[in-house]
């Protein structure tokens, strides 16, 4: 398998501050990731270095091509959608906008079509499809925000903490909708997540920061299975 | 009860001016959260350039498109040169680049064509309107050119991609670098926009307020109470605002005694505080929430 996604000895900053240090790992093409950890792990800004909305040193390859010097929109345009932290969602306009935005730098041509597909993936959407992104509740967001980011059709998808705030019954199913993307769309997908069990069920690699490094890394089953990180983020 | 109807109708006409004034200042308002001090100044400029355009023999309405495009042109270069740099400077040396901006926008302008006062033509010639008296042809005109431009610019925000990408950029920059969009690009465009539509307010005032560098301080301020009272952060509100300051003023000029011609403008300033105080997000806009 090849790597689609290369990260290598990434610094990132804010001010004068240092939240990460030197991490390295990689994402293979077609696969689920996770990163998991706790608060102010550095999660986050892992997210944010890949799409430089932080200041960051280091080398960060998607497929092959450097993104350091690349702006936010132009590394959004080589197929990198990022589900933002608390979504993103554009409040004062409908949620059909909302998907047309998602879609904004592709030309015209599928576009329609491409919005029926996410009706069906989110049947909640099409209800909503001219109320104000605004007015939908935090579940239905979080679905809008998922379904903006993939109507760019991406490669690879980045999901900051997609369960944050949401019952756990709508959780699961976003996770189910996650992992049928991943499988039909080909969408290589990277989720960052507190909710540890629900994002190993999906994932097949993991990885756990703490302070800013990568302190263990391996297959997803492989680590649910391990002590420490049973004990400190699966809490049994 | 005829001289109410006229009052109202010449405040429509004068109203369409502001409302386009207060539409052009709440765009930029809105791409980068400050008040183009320099707008009236800005539209001035265009006015005059049109002028020139016309005095080489360019036909009224080859003037008016030329000056169009060079102020969408100009407003760009604007942004580009002087408030792209300032983007993160704290709000004071926006104000003081605002400032400069209108200096020396008036004192150019007087440089190169003086501070006499010039006749402006109108297209539309200033005969009663439809035989009535109620309203000029040339009022008439200033509507009807509103009008069109605000149908224009709702089907461009409304139906076109790049206007969904403009009003993404403005209401939430960071989720729409996030979708792809060049967010640095769209204040430029925005800055482009309010330039030309200033101009449209400008070459159709200035048959009535006449044409010198001065000739748009009046207006602005007008424009300001229009968008301040529709609120800051509505486009509509700025319009409804422009027509309701217009008529507002045309009445309390004609009805209040002891206000007349003399103290119309301190009654648009009475207005700006009044609405600050009792309703500071205006008829129509939405209170703006900071977390702190």
């Amino acid at each position: 398998m090849t790597a689609l996604l290369n990260i290598k000895a990434l610094n990132a900053f804010y001010g004068q501050v240092q939240a990460l240090h030197g991490l390295e790992f990689s994402l293979n093409e077609g696969s689920v990731t996770t990163l998991l950890g706790a608060n102010g792990a550095g999660k986050t800004t892992t997210l944010r270095a890949i799409c430089n909305m932080v200041r960051s040193t280091g080398a960060i390859e998607f497929d092959g091509a450097s993104l350091s010097n690349r702006s936010t929109e132009n590394i959004v345009r080589l197929g990198i959608a990022h589900v933002p932290q608390g979504r993103g969602t554009f409040t004062t306009m409908t949620v059909e906008e909302n998907l047309q935005l998602g879609a904004i730098t592709r030309s015209k041509d599928g576009v329609a079509s491409d919005i029926e597909r996410m009706y069906a993936h989110f049947p909640v959407l099409k209800q909503r499809h001219t109320q104000q992104a605004g007015t939908l509740s935090g579940g239905e967001q979080q679905m809008l925000a998922v379904a903006r980011a993939l109507m760019l059709r991406p490669r690879l998808m980045l999901l900051d903490e997609p369960s944050f705030g949401l019952a756990p019954l709508i959780v699961r199913d976003l996770f189910k909708i996650l992992g049928k993307i991943n499988r039909e769309d080909k969408v290589t997908i990277l989720v960052v997540e507190q909710n540890a069990q629900l994002a190993l069920e999906i994932a097949d690699q993991a990885y756990v920061i703490e302070t800013g490094r990568i302190v263990m890394s391996g297959k997803a089953n492989e680590i649910a299975d391990n002590e420490d990180v049973r004990r400190s983020y699966l809490g049994y | 009860m005829e001289l109410l109807t006229n009052q109202i109708l010449a405040g429509i006409a004068t109203g369409a001016i502001y409302a386009c004034m207060a539409l052009a200042v709440v765009m930029i308002y809105q791409a980068i959260d400050h008040l183009n001090f320099a707008q009236g100044e800005m539209a001035m400029f265009s006015t005059f350039m049109s002028w020139q355009l016309m005095q080489w023999g360019v036909p009224y309405w080859g003037a008016f498109l030329l000056t169009l495009a060079l102020s969408f042109a100009g407003g760009i270069v604007i942004e580009r040169l002087l408030f792209k740099p300032l983007a993160k400077a704290p709000i004071l040396t926006n104000v003081a680049g605002f400032i400069a901006l209108f200096a020396i926008i008036n004192s150019c302008a007087g440089l190169i064509w003086d501070f006499t006062i010039k006749q402006y033509p109108t297209p539309f010639g200033s005969a009663p309107f439809l035989g009535s008296q109620l309203i000029s042809t040339h009022q008439a005109g200033m509507i009807g050119v509103t009008v069109l431009l605000l149908i224009a610019l709702y089907v461009f925000f409304r139906y076109t991609r790049i206007g969904l990408a403009m009003r993404a950029a403005a209401s939430v920059p960071e989720s729409a670098r996030l979708v792809g969009i060049n967010t640095s690009w769209m204040i430029a465009l925005g800055w482009g926009m309010a330039a030309a539509i200033g101009s449209i307010a400008g070459m159709l005032i200035a048959p009535v307020v006449f044409l010198e560098p001065n000739m748009m301080g009046g207006v602005l301020i007008y424009g300001f109470a229009a968008a301040v009272l529709g609120g800051l952060t509505s486009p509509f509100g700025a319009v409804v605002g422009g027509f309701l300051v217009g008529i507002f003023e045309n009445l309390a000029g004609t009805y209040i005694p002891g206000v007349g011609n003399e103290l119309k403008l301190p009654i648009a300033l009475a207005l700006i505080i009044t609405v600050l105080v009792v309703k500071p997000a205006g008829l129509f806009g939405r209170p703006i929430v900071k977390r702190v």
